[in-house]
């Protein structure tokens, strides 16, 4: 490639990334200035002095001034629900994803068909019955409207592990077979440990869209002190007469924080998992 | 022979009761919604009390509901915007890091970190850098004399304040692209160069129609995310301020639903918008037949 071209391209890159990273540069440079700096014209990138007691004062619970915002008890709800609904997903996605990839049973096919159909389902259509459902089983209120359905499968990471389970040879399970193992043996001993990216990338998405959810938590959840992140820096956003903006930069960071360690962590296995599923 | 029949039928039931959980799932938590969303939307049905029947009388109300036809033009316009700009974005970054420049990791991680940040997140950030005093876009080109839009305020421009989030966040589709792009043969981009073909004859002839099918799968998850579009304009425009702009379908759904206690009045506009994506969707597939290239793999 040309030389001319390359050094394009890399100029693009460089403008276009610091476009894409700013607004979280200035969330981060925002959530540390004392609070008249925030409003400087032009903006002040670098704070004259770094506040890093913003971020206590921002999930400080203190009655009088920031009303009732416990975020540390927000963080320890959304991360039950989080650890409940990943476990649900793992559970019965690669049990369900299994059967539609490495047994016959009358239907299956026709069934994975309507399967995807469903993902064309968008959500507020089927948001009241099932709001009706849950309500008539007493669960509004609780946290069991967020984390039960995951025991029950989802589409998309079905879809996923479908694809993935059928990419591991057959004869490694009709081996397994000859060796007198069941159906049960064949998944947990020989299926499942080669299934692990796939069961990862899963894992992570659940996640991330668990973390991330505000509507399902805004439906079901009646009690402040049972409310979630997202639901929290709603809260704090809408609480404040003059708003403060370093606090709630602050706040955005924490929440965004964790999602991000995540994402660091498991790379690979994130950009892998995107790449597989729109692909197949 | 009958070995092999007891172990195809055996396999048969084990089969389905792995798959157990998903089917009363299915049945659970999308059939049967799907289904009494139907009925509900007949009838009339606050929570408190049980529904009751009126016909069509919802769908006659929502012909005349002059807010249900601002949000879905709203919702329309937003997806009209969001999903090619976001597409074209994704589909040009994704080409800029297919040139394999140095620190590739680097600056796909700078383009792919946006889209994680939660929705709320996303919607308090923007809140921040859209405030037309000492947001981070007016405060900067205010500082070399160049005046910028009230995005929050103004309803001409709160859509593209939307609009652009969107595109912001395409990081989950470049990664996509960038996979599909991946895929595509090198002996092809070498045929075209032989036939003098330069950087947008061969994006035209060889990258696009190569990529069709990922294209096609991301428009239409685009278009079905853009009818639910909720969190960041419930954040940010609370009622679709100004002026009903960012009132968005989903918006006025929960409204209808958990506001006004009007179930049933939330499940007719749910099922007219069921149908109204059944239709974008197929037509998508229908354009697509003339457009869309698969190859065998």
């Amino acid at each position: 490639m040309s030389l001319n071209r390359k050094a394009a391209a890399h100029i693009a890159l460089v403008v276009l990334s610091l476009i894409f990273f700013m607004p979280l540069l200035w969330m981060l440079s925002t959530s540390v200035k004392p609070i008249e700096e925030t409003m400087k014209t032009p903006p002040q990138w670098i704070p004259s002095q770094f506040l890093w007691g913003n971020y206590p004062k921002a999930i400080e619970y203190r009655k009088e001034e920031l009303g009732y915002i416990p975020f540390l008890v927000y963080a320890r709800n959304t991360l039950l629900v989080t650890v409940l609904t990943v476990m649900g997903a793992v559970i019965s996605n690669t049990l369900v994803a299994y059967s539609f990839a490495r047994m016959k049973w009358k239907g299956r096919d026709l069934f994975f068909g309507v399967t995807l159909a469903t993902m064309m389902v968008p959500f507020p259509v089927t948001m009241v019955p099932t709001f009706s459902l849950f309500k008539w089983l007493g669960w509004v209120g609780t946290y069991r409207p967020l984390w039960v359905p995951a025991f029950f499968g989802g589409a998309f990471s079905i879809f996923l592990l479908r694809q993935f389970f059928r990419t591991i040879p057959m004869e490694l399970s009709e081996a397994a077979k000859i060796d007198g193992a069941s159906e049960v043996q064949t998944f947990f001993d020989v299926i499942l440990p080669l299934a692990r990216p796939a069961v990862a990338v899963v894992a992570l998405f659940t996640f991330m869209g668990t973390w991330n959810d505000f509507l399902g938590p805004l439906i079901y959840l009646v009690d402040q002190n049972t409310f979630t992140l997202s639901q929290g820096l709603q809260a704090y956003q809408t609480q404040h007469g003059g708003t403060p903006w370093n606090l709630l930069m602050a706040a955005s960071c924490l929440v965004i924080l964790p999602v991000m360690v995540v994402f660091f962590l498991a790379q690979k296995v994130f950009i892998q998992g995107i790449a597989t599923s729109g692909l197949k | 022979m009958r070995k092999e029949e007891k172990r195809a039928s055996r396999d048969g039931w084990i089969g389905v009761l792995f798959a157990l959980p998903w089917i009363i799932g299915f049945l659970l938590f999308t059939s049967y919604p799907l289904i009494a969303s139907l009925c509900y939307s007949f009838t009339n049905y606050s929570v408190l009390r049980p529904p009751s029947y009126v016909g069509l009388a919802n769908f006659k109300e929502l012909a005349g509901d002059e807010v249900f036809r601002k949000s879905m033009g709203n919702t329309i316009l937003y997806a009209v915007g969001a999903v090619p700009l976001s597409a074209v974005m994704a589909i040009g970054l994704a080409m800029l890091l297919n040139m394999k420049v140095k620190g590739m990791a680097f600056y796909r991680t700078m383009f792919f970190l946006p889209s994680l940040v939660p929705q709320i997140a996303m919607g308090t950030l923007f809140l921040w850098v859209f405030n037309s005093d000492y947001g981070l876009l007016n405060n900067m080109f205010k500082a070399v004399g160049i005046s910028l839009p009230n995005w929050l305020g103004d309803p001409l421009w709160s859509k593209w304040t939307l609009i652009l989030i969107a595109v912001w966040g395409c990081g989950q589709a470049m990664i996509i692209y960038l996979a599909g792009l991946q895929d595509v043969p090198v002996s092809l981009y070498e045929a075209a160069e032989l036939d003098g073909a330069k950087l947008w004859a061969k994006t035209r002839h060889v990258t696009l129609p190569m990529i069709s099918p990922v294209i096609l799968f991301n428009v239409v998850m685009g278009i079905i995310g853009a009818v639910q579009t909720f969190a960041i304009p419930q954040l940010m425009f609370p009622g679709g301020a100004p002026a009903r702009s960012t009132y968005m379908f989903a918006m006025y759904l929960y409204d209808n639903a958990f506001q006004n206690q009007r179930m049933g009045y939330a499940s007719a506009m749910g099922w007219v918008m069921f149908v109204i994506i059944l239709a974008l969707t197929l037509i998508s597939l229908k354009l697509s037949e003339k457009h869309v290239h698969y190859e065998g793999g």
